[in-house]
């Protein structure tokens, strides 16, 4: 292979690092969010501060310094080796600092969202004899998805740049890769990562215009 | 013998009180009309006949059967709540519809549910019956050719009628109005109080919200003015809206005057 075609393969190598760490936060920190929306929105006031209170720690502090404390700190304070060792454990921390960080944000999206639907839909499925999980599920649940679709396009799309961040506990993601050759005089393989940065990001573009559309039936 | 007893409904908001000892029965087959001026508490005694709104103090009987009893606790439960409401249908101010369903979904949704949970899995025969059902009270409504269309693509008035179709699907025993017609554009309330004048024609036990006094006149078999949370005066609209004993009916009646 030339040394093109290494490089090349090195990167690709990087970035499906970064998609992983991608679609793991999403996979989870998507129904986690839902969970940190019910619990801010709680009538129950110990549990409504509680997680209001986690969302402000977390969306008031830096990513980066959440990755740190999340894979260190179990160590530092003797709790054992909570993430495994090698660069498994560090990608499992990254992932689950990630998850915690985009669920906080998911969470203020839903919430939003959830707020923003008029208090009659609710009462109009209520008096329809709708329970509490029906209401949510066949009456809010798909306006709520179209109002927040441009916010969480926006998130989504943050998510992809932000998982260059993992880098900081020494995960090989791709422009920690596309470095090790700047050392040797190459230039094009860092500029090359945006292209590859680019192409994920367009593909999302179009993904969320073609939700957008699949929801322009209706007026919410 | 009456069909709906409400006795002694109070109701307060953080310390005011919106409902004071709120009394009234209505017959089967009758229109109560209620007016009154802004703030009295229209809204607010509809809303606890339908379970939106807890009274603080009061019974209301249904067939003499107590249907709710603010001083018995274990009628505050939801699933208690769930199935007493079910005898009263509500057609709100602002419609309220569906956006995301048809117009016909829109009728159907809640009639589905209800099968689906009777059932489990709703049968292609329960489907069909609900549909043809939902099509015949559009068509009842004058919008047979509006089933498939979404609630943005109707006019104001083309939309509460299919919010009254929806409320009557599930066949409540008392359906209520809160003014029916007061987001509506003035040429498009005609044909929602049309539709409401059929409905009482063929006798459907009814209590309307509403500022129009010669509907109310027309239409009601009763009329029961309320005033800072109380009813001031009842009875026939003859004599309510026509010849109004009290000082504070006949004040509030005179702003209406062009209209009786
Ligand atoms: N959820 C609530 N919290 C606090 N106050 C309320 C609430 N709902 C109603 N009120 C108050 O109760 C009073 C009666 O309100 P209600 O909506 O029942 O009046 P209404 O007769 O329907 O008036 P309108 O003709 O304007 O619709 C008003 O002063 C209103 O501000
Ligand atoms: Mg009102």
């Amino acid at each position: 292979m030339t040394d093109k075609g290494i490089i090349i393969s090195r990167l690709l190598e990087g970035f499906a690092l970064n998609v992983q760490l991608f679609a793991l936060t999403l996979l989870f920190s998507l129904p986690l969010g839902l969970l940190i929306a019910f619990g801010t929105m709680s009538r129950l006031k110990p549990l409504s501060w509680m997680t209001a209170g986690l969302v402000w720690v977390i969306r008031g502090t830096p990513l980066m310094l959440q990755v740190l404390v999340i894979y260190f700190a179990p160590g530092l304070l003797g709790w054992g080796p909570l993430w495994g060792s090698g660069s498994g454990a560090r990608f499992t921390a990254a992932t689950a600092a990630f998850v915690l960080n985009y669920a906080c944000y998911f969470s203020e999206i839903y919430r939003g969202g959830i707020q923003g639907i008029p208090k009659g839909q609710t009462e109009a499925g209520q008096v329809l004899g709708m329970t509490r999980s029906q209401i949510f599920l066949k009456v809010t649940l798909l306006q709520v998805i179209k109002r927040i679709l441009p916010a969480m396009g926006n998130e989504v799309m943050t998510l992809v740049k932000d998982t260059s961040l993992a880098r900081i506990i020494s995960i090989k993601e791709i422009i920690m890769m596309a470095q090790e050759y700047t050392s040797k005089g190459l230039i094009w393989p860092l500029f090359s990562t945006g292209v590859f940065f680019l192409v994920f990001i367009g593909a999302l573009t179009l993904l969320f215009g073609w939700l957008e559309k699949r929801l322009d039936y209706f007026r919410a | 013998m009456a069909i709906l007893d409400v006795e002694g409904f109070s109701k307060s908001f953080a310390g005011i009180q919106v409902l004071r000892d709120i009394s009234f029965s209505l017959d089967e087959g009758r229109a109560l009309a209620i007016i009154g001026s802004s703030g009295s508490g229209k809204t607010t005694l509809l809303r606890c006949l339908n379970f939106l709104e807890r009274p603080d103090s009061g019974i209301m009987r249904l067939r003499g059967q107590v249907l709710f009893d603010a001083q018995d606790a274990s009628m505050q439960s939801e699933q208690e709540i769930r199935k007493r409401r079910l005898n009263f249908g509500m057609v709100f101010q602002s419609f309220n519809l569906f956006p995301q369903y048809t117009a016909l979904e829109n009728v159907t949704l809640a009639s589905e549910l209800l099968a689906k949970e009777r059932e489990r899995k709703l049968s292609p025969a329960s489907r069909r019956a609900i549909a043809e059902r939902g099509r015949e009270l559009l068509d009842r409504m004058g919008l047979a050719q509006k089933a498939e269309n979404y609630p943005h693509q109707l006019s104001g008035g083309q939309q509460q009628r299919v919010a009254i179709a929806r409320a009557l699907m599930l066949n409540p025993t008392v359906l209520c109005f809160d003014e029916p017609t007061s987001a509506l554009d003035p040429e498009l309330t005609g044909e929602v109080l049309r539709v409401i004048r059929g409905l009482a024609e063929q006798n459907t036990t009814m209590i309307i919200v509403t500022h129009e006094m010669a509907f109310a006149r027309d239409v009601a078999d009763r009329v029961l003015f309320m005033d800072e949370g109380m009813i001031v005066e009842e009875g026939p609209p003859q004599q309510v809206i026509l010849s109004p004993r009290e000082e504070r009916t006949k004040q509030f009646l005179a702003r209406f005057s062009g209209d009786r």
